[in-house]
């Protein structure tokens, strides 16, 4: 069926609308029972489409498929507890489900109405099962705007979006609005550019439009690189049609009639789900040619990337669109005004996409009540590494880390203690733990010598090792360094030797001052992002965490015991009961002991492989430094390699 | 350049020529494949990279004689072809193993501990990251970030996903596959 005006929008939101609501918590008697399993990325690989198949075979052999439907949705975000399986109506939330528990699932919720006790979600605090949804802190505390639609919705179903007043606000646009108004309230918002530099969305805009050569071209940059973020990815599987939604705004606004997604091959999920939307929209008359019966064509077209970092950078990802390599160019010119085939080009972000629909239904005054003075809305994070509820999550801008970390995030698992987190992935820096109260936006961010980035956010606890964190982001990023020009190519490079250096105990305190100048020099030559970010991480952790660094150089030490280099093993003799598990899997006969006697491991044919660590039931083998283990051979005589300051020292 | 697909495998034949028990129907076929992929894609600009993937679907990898295919049926220089090919990390111009192992060392990964499940897998497999088995069983690589951290530290064998394993399980996962293996034999 083709849609032509808004009359074809809001008969399919009537029709739909009903299920909708019940999936919202309103209890409307529709006698039918919903199964939402979650189908992102993350579920997906535990199995969460087996359990659906499950459903509906069960369903089938129960005779309840006329009152119970099985529908795929978004992620909820909680993926930690993941594969997530909702009933409605009640809002009835499943985590950690497996296939193998369908038949009680359909057996005890469905045919008995019990709930089923254990599979609920249990509160780490008091230990109490949690059924609801809406009672569990972790979505309590968020503020769900542009991920409205991921979890409730069936990302599939272009009908399902509309019943959400999708296409509403591009059809309103088209029929209604002039290309200004809209840019107006666009730039009004305050909305900045989710992608991480935070340039002002409705200014690109302008830019764009104001362009007189055609064609112009439409770009959603959906390269999402770094390591530990995923919010792009979760709304692409989640809500594709509200990026396709917003992406035809923006080519009415500035005159486009082709736009492009570049997509990260990674994401085979997510490419997926586009297709499908991409068709669904086609077919409806919402892309093609004569939208909504006016003259206006607007079609998108689907890039995938083929693992290239670099190409997150918006002349890198023009470069690739194109179908060459994915190497940076300087700007000027702008994208705005030589961007794909040289003609003026439109890029945003996946999230800042996702946010138009929804700043053009209900203005910019009711988006400006969310954020700072500067930073409006909301923004998605992820949350990885080193914390409880690892996940998806959307809250104001403005909430401190935090609230984040430890309200949300649930805090660190173990006991152990917070280190530092990590945001904008490998041009971000680590924040100690002293700026956690601090309202996070894009400007906080920068003067703590961070950046907002894409969203992701790392975790480290007490047994993270900085400065191998450090040496694991350059690594990173001398990999991805396209070599097109010098600082870059070539000072990435010389950063991980030293750091390599470093970490392997053969560092001077010299090492430290050269760290730093030189990436200083990297940051200011560089020609594009990715250089001229990429010493971040190393400036950050050189400034919070320098006697890190300085126990690495002097004391030959790692503190955390993460640089293998710098650590021995060591049994911890009254832990000790002498069982000779350790001694059988010592592959290197550096363990050596006799019954009832503590074993001991010889630091000199001791290789590090931890296989001991493994096989003991007591827990017995621990990590020390070097020092550490000499200190306690001697009595408390220090005998180790460090300089002759902390031999003073001591 | 519309009507290649009814001329004779040029590069083909050209193999054939040097060398003509090397060429199998298999091959010939998969060149077909190929063709098929170009004519679909050529007719809009830009396309290379998803030539390359599509070819790197049918082949397995992009060893060279592919790679100058390409290029006399593209138009495109193979300069061009092989530029872009060594530029993106997921083409490959070396043959594969039958189970691609791929360690995610994003950085919810090796927080985590990916490192030492790469470690043991390379000391295990007697291999080197991007190297194969001799058995050509199983090739070892590092991923970039899947995106799937709430399982972190991840491991991809193939298209399967294991999540949250430790160093000490790794090996348990790869002998599975060799097990399968020796049934299927």
């Amino acid at each position: 069926m083709k849609i032509e005006n808004i009359g074809d929008l809001k008969a399919l939101k009537e029709k739909h609308y009903p299920l909708i609501k019940q999936r919202l918590g309103h209890r409307n008697g529709l006698g039918l029972t919903q199964i939402m399993v979650c189908s992102g990325s993350s579920c997906v690989s535990t199995e969460s489409q087996a359990i659906l198949r499950e459903l509906e075979r069960e369903l089938d052999e129960h005779g309840l498929n006329e009152n119970v439907r099985v529908m795929k949705t978004g992620c909820l975000g909680f993926c930690q507890h993941g594969p997530v399986v909702m009933v409605h109506p009640g809002e009835i939330f499943y985590c950690r489900v497996k296939p193998e528990d369908v038949k009680e699932l359909v057996q005890t919720h469905l045919l008995e109405g019990r709930l089923v006790e254990r599979m609920l979600y249990q509160e780490d605090l008091t230990g109490k099962r949690i059924p609801s949804i809406n009672d569990i802190h972790f979505f309590k505390a968020q503020e769900r705007i542009v991920l409205q639609n991921c979890g409730v919705i069936n990302p599939e179903d272009i009908e399902e979006y509309i019943a959400r007043d999708g296409y509403h606000t591009l059809a309103d646009a088209i029929l209604n609005k002039r290309p200004g108004e809209i840019i107006d309230t666009i730039s009004k918002s305050g909305l900045r550019g989710r992608g991480g530099a935070g340039f002002p969305t409705g200014k690109k805009w302008e830019m764009t439009a104001a362009q007189d050569v055609t064609p112009k071209y439409v770009v959603c940059n959906a390269d999402e690189g770094d390591p530990g973020a995923f919010m792009d990815r979760s709304i692409l599987e989640g809500d594709p049609h509200s990026v396709l939604e917003a992406m035809a705004i923006a080519a009415y606004c500035i005159g486009a009639n082709q736009g492009y997604i570049y997509v990260r091959a990674e994401y085979p999920v997510a490419v997926e789900r586009l297709e499908i939307a991409i068709g669904q929209a086609r077919e409806t008359g919402l892309l093609g040619k004569g939208l909504l019966g006016t003259l206006f064509n607007f079609d998108i077209e689907l890039r995938l990337g083929a693992g290239a970092f670099v190409c997150g950078e918006e002349t890198a990802l023009l470069h690739s669109i194109m179908g060459a390599r994915g190497e940076p160019r300087p700007r000027p010119p702008y994208p705005a005004q030589e961007g794909v085939w040289g003609k003026p080009t439109l890029i945003n972000n996946v999230e800042t996409y996702a946010n138009i629909p929804i700043i053009l239904r209900r203005g910019w005054e009711w988006y400006q009540g969310y954020g700072t003075a500067t930073t409006k809305g909301t923004k998605v994070f992820s949350l990885a590494g080193k914390i409880k509820n690892t996940g998806l999550i959307e809250v104001p801008m403005g909430t401190s880390l935090r609230t984040i970390v430890f309200d949300i995030g649930g805090g660190i698992p173990g006991g152990k203690k917070f280190k530092a987190i990590q945001t904008g992935g490998p041009s971000g820096g680590c924040i100690p733990e002293k700026f956690l109260d601090r309202p996070i936006d894009y400007e906080s961010l920068k003067e703590i010598g961070s950046i907002m980035g894409s969203g992701g956010m790392i975790v480290m606890s007490e047994d993270n090792c900085m400065v191998d964190l450090a040496r694991f982001y350059l690594e990173f990023t001398q990999d991805e360094s396209c070599g097109r020009c010098t600082p870059c190519r070539v000072g990435t490079k010389r950063l991980l030797e030293i750091l390599k250096r470093i970490t392997e105990g053969h560092g001077e305190m010299e090492d430290l001052d050269i760290l730093e100048r030189l990436s200083l020099d990297i940051r200011d030559a560089s020609l594009c992002g990715l250089g001229q970010t990429a010493p971040n991480p190393v400036l950050s952790t050189l400034s919070y965490f320098r006697d890190e660094y300085i126990a690495h150089v002097r004391n030959k030490t790692c503190p955390a015991g993460v640089c293998k280099g710098l650590f021995s093993y060591r049994v911890d003799e009254e832990k000790c009961i002498a069982c000779g598990l350790c001694a059988k899997a010592c592959a290197a006969g550096a363990i050596s002991g006799a019954p009832k006697q503590p074993y001991r491991i010889d630091p000199a044919k001791c290789v590090k492989c931890a296989a001991c660590v493994a096989k003991c039931p007591k827990e017995a083998i621990v990590k020390g430094s070097d020092k550490e283990a000499k200190i306690n051979e001697n009595a408390g005589i220090f005998s180790g390699t460090g300089s002759q300051e902390s031999r003073a020292a001591l | 350049m519309s009507d290649f697909i009814n001329e004779e495998h040029e590069n083909i034949t050209g193999i054939e020529k040097q060398a003509p028990d090397r060429i199998t129907d298999k091959e010939r076929n998969r060149y077909r494949d190929l063709d098929n992929v170009i004519k679909e894609y050529i007719k809009k600009p830009g396309h290379l990279i998803g030539i390359l993937h599509k070819a790197q679907e049918i082949f397995g990898y992009l060893p060279e004689e592919v790679q100058t295919y390409i290029a006399s049926k593209t138009g495109i220089p193979v300069s061009e072809v092989n530029g872009v090919v060594t530029f993106y990390s997921l083409f490959s111009t070396e043959p594969k193993g039958k189970y691609e192992i791929k360690v995610c060392l994003g950085t919810a990964c090796y927080v985590k501990g990916a490192q030492e499940i790469m470690d043991t897998l390379k000391e295990n497999l007697k291999i080197d990251e991007e190297e194969t088995t001799q058995d050509k069983l199983f090739t070892l690589k590092s991923t970039r970030c899947i995106g799937s951290c709430g399982l972190a530290p991840v491991l991809l064998a193939n298209e399967d996903v294991y999540g949250e394993i430790a160093a000490k399980d790794v090996m348990k996962i790869v002998r599975e596959y060799q097990k399968g293996e020796k049934i299927e034999n």
